[in-house]
């Protein structure tokens, strides 16, 4: 029986128990009704249902995730002498064979021995065993461990408790998976980034002055050996973001102070989305606007002042990204801004304070820890940003504090460096696994103070 | 004393004396509207210098929403609407000449529910000062505070932790902070909306020693739903009903001799 069967077989055993476990929780409650049941009627059936479900499933996890090494280790212990007898990887490629021609893979003019025909039909017919065993004991087990259950239910059984417990370890479950999702994360990027600095030396990559990641793809090549010095290109990240800070902040944290407490209730009805939308435009949307609309003008208007701007530039990345990340900041502030008791507000009012007094001098200072948290997540959402850096501010890693010059960023060159035919364990692929992890690092530092400050904030007025 | 204006014969009247031979604030005819809903019906009394005066009636009858308007607090809700006239001393503080920033320094306010800013004690209290210029330097600026937090009876309590945030303050000493607030602007009339509802007894007890002080400096009207505290604190004693005002008195007529049904039944539990 293929899984495909087995599952929903599993779902209408699960079925029947639930019914089962309603019936027999009526039944022994007796003349009184469930009133005299420990746990409600539904109680007891979830239990049974659980009990069939729960140890089934496992049963078939474990048995379809062991099978096919299993079934690899007996075709192949079956095979001639002179196989067996070849070294590890090419025992691997035989193997493979054997595996591809099961699921009928069959390459063009491949001729295939007869011996390697017979361990196919040896693997077809264990697997078809397998499989077949394996739906009558995950059927026996659930019915099983179900009809256990059932047996156990009496007016004293605490099933709510049971259940509940069972709940519970299926929450810690789902939320291990984010926790364990990111670990994973970290040591995938963590690995390669250590066979990065395995060829580069950390110090070298930290502190290094010039970024030019071009390797020698064959060793009889002449010509760069490549300068991995991350300092351009995080300059270049720090460069746009604090464009885009200077942007967003003070734009967006005045339309929140508008929205919040000047503005009528139908016209923040209407501007608060619209302002939203901002957030969901596609950023390569906003790289085109940048590309095609910012950087021309800005380089117009430079001109005007006989100022050289290059037609890619920082400038431009770092305007088009701060309008990206206003609602960031707008709407967090607003709604922390809107959190403030009106009691705080009325306080100030009786002693006489004018609405601008209020507002800044107590309102905004009740929020700020609020309104640092939404700005910190927007820095890093302006860190992260690629798309619009890769349209509007170019490639080149160049070290300079002049916004009008074209630079890169972290992101950038790390996409830069993925695209195309390269050597998976070149220096200059693994660079990319280094810049990330650093990436990764300052992000998860300033995600860890804006949650440390929204927490303390909530401390405050809860 | 200023005229009442007596509408048709729908309108009921107040029982007892709304006038005060030495009033500071004269609210006449005032209505109050939410919307459609008329929340004051043309309430006129008077308040006098250096008396506390009480204002009792069951919840939703307006004692809230008549005080608010004595410093025009009613202005932050959108939908509320207020007629007629509100002297203080000789100014009509509804008029369109007058500016409520300086009214609301005039007359101050206590809410029921302590809300000292997110500052230290200290900047809590100098706030007012600091905002209104009345204060020159920092030596003026300690005094101020100092003299504050004693009239509040707060001083030998916090004076060792004056930059300590405000809201750290047990609920009875915010109250008395939020006081000292107040004064520290040096009004002339204190409103206090049912200022020891959110209050233990201790600091109840306090608070109302406090405000026996205080009458003698300034003109305190105080909302309660305590007629103990109204009994204790008060010379004179306002009950409201539905948005009627239907007697005012002295606080021992009140509630020893009411002359109007509603208040005799309210004041002996029948309802409320």
């Amino acid at each position: 029986m293929s899984p495909s069967l087995l599952i929903p077989a599993i779902i209408v055993f699960t079925a029947v128990a639930y019914q089962l476990g309603l019936k027999r929780s009526h039944a022994v409650a007796g003349p009184d009704g469930p009133r005299s049941l420990h746990s409600r009627p539904i109680h007891y059936a979830v239990m049974v249902a659980m009990a069939c479900a729960i140890p089934a499933l496992m049963v078939f996890a474990v048995w379809h995730s062991c099978q096919s090494t299993i079934i690899t280790q007996l075709v192949v212990a079956e095979l001639p002498e002179n196989i067996r007898s070849l070294p590890a990887n090419r025992l691997n490629l035989v193997v493979n064979d054997i595996r591809n021609l099961v699921v009928g893979n069959v390459g063009v003019g491949d001729t295939v021995k007869p011996e390697i025909l017979e361990a196919v039909d040896h693997y077809r017919s264990l697997s078809a065993t397998s499989s077949a065993a394996m739906a009558v004991i995950v059927l026996l087990v659930g019915v099983i461990v179900a009809l256990w259950a059932r047996s156990l239910i009496t007016p004293e059984l605490r099933a709510r408790n049971h259940v509940e417990r069972i709940v519970r370890y299926f929450l810690i479950l789902s939320s291990s998976f984010a926790i364990f999702t990111t670990i994973g994360i970290v040591l995938s990027v963590l690995f390669e980034a250590l066979r990065f600095f395995k060829s580069v030396p950390l110090t070298s990559f930290l502190f290094g002055l010039e970024w030019s990641p071009q390797m020698a793809i064959r060793a009889d090549q002449v010509g760069s050996s490549g300068a991995f010095g991350a300092v351009p290109v995080f300059a270049g990240t720090m460069l746009i973001s604090a464009i885009a800070m200077l942007v967003s902040v003070p734009l967006g944290l005045m339309s929140a102070i508008y929205l919040s407490e000047y503005s009528p209730k139908a016209f923040r009805a209407v501007a608060k989305p619209l302002l939203e939308i901002l957030a969901g435009i596609p950023t390569v949307v906003y790289g085109f606007f940048a590309a095609l609309t910012v950087a021309p003008f800005i380089r117009e208007s430079g001109a005007v002042f006989g100022l050289d701007v290059s037609s890619e530039s920082a400038l431009a990345a770092g305007l088009v990204m701060g309008i990206m990340i206003i609602p960031f900041v707008s709407s967090l502030s607003d709604d922390v801004i809107n959190a403030v008791p009106q009691s705080m507000r009325d306080g100030a009012y009786a002693l006489g304070a004018t609405k601008s007094e209020t507002i800044r001098q107590v309102v905004i200072p009740a929020a700020l820890p609020g309104i640092v948290g939404g700005i910190l997540l927007a820095v890093s959402r302006a860190i992260g940003e690629t798309m619009i850096v890769v349209m509007a501010a170019g490639m080149a890693a160049k070290l300079t504090a002049n916004p009008l010059q074209a630079v890169t960023t972290v992101t950038v060159q790390i996409v830069s460096l993925l695209v195309g035919d390269q050597e998976f364990d070149s220096p200059k692929t693994l660079a990319a696994f280094a810049l990330g992890l650093i990436l990764f690092i300052a992000t998860l530092i300033l995600n860890i103070i804006a949650l440390y400050v929204v927490r303390k904030y909530r401390e405050q007025y809860e | 004393m200023r005229p009442v204006k007596k509408y048709g014969s729908e309108h009921r009247g107040t029982v007892g004396v709304i006038t005060s031979e030495n009033p500071r604030m004269t609210c006449r005819n005032v209505n109050v509207y939410y919307g459609d809903k008329h929340a004051i019906l043309d309430v006129s009394i008077d308040i006098g210098r250096n008396e506390v005066i009480a204002m009792i009636g069951p919840s939703g009858c307006g004692k809230s929403t008549f005080l608010r308007c004595l410093n025009r607090m009613n202005d932050t809700i959108d939908s509320c609407r207020v007629t007629g006239e509100i002297f203080l001393d000789d100014q009509n503080i509804y008029d369109k000449k007058i500016d409520v920033v300086p009214l609301r320094a005039q007359v101050g306010m206590v809410f029921q529910k302590p809300n000292p800013f997110p500052k230290s004690i200290y900047d809590n209290v100098a706030y007012g000062p600091k905002i209104h210029g009345l204060v020159q330097n920092k030596v003026e600026q300690d005094e101020v505070v100092e003299t504050s937090l004693k009239k509040a009876g707060l001083w030998e309590e916090v004076k060792d932790r004056l930059a300590h945030p405000g809201t750290g303050l047990s609920g009875g000493q915010q109250q008395r902070l939020c006081i000292a607030r107040t004064i520290a602007v040096n009004p002339e009339v204190i409103l206090m909306d049912e200022p020891c509802s959110a209050l233990d007894p201790i600091a109840t007890a306090k608070i109302e020693e406090l405000i026996d002080e205080l009458r003698a400096h300034y003109t305190i009207a105080i909302v309660t739903h305590s007629m103990q505290q109204a009994a204790r604190v008060s010379q004179r004693t306002a009950y409201f009903h539905l948005g009627d005002l239907i007697e005012v008195g002295e606080t021992k007529q009140i509630f020893t001799n009411p002359s109007h049904r509603l208040t005799e039944d309210y004041i002996t539990g029948r309802f409320g």
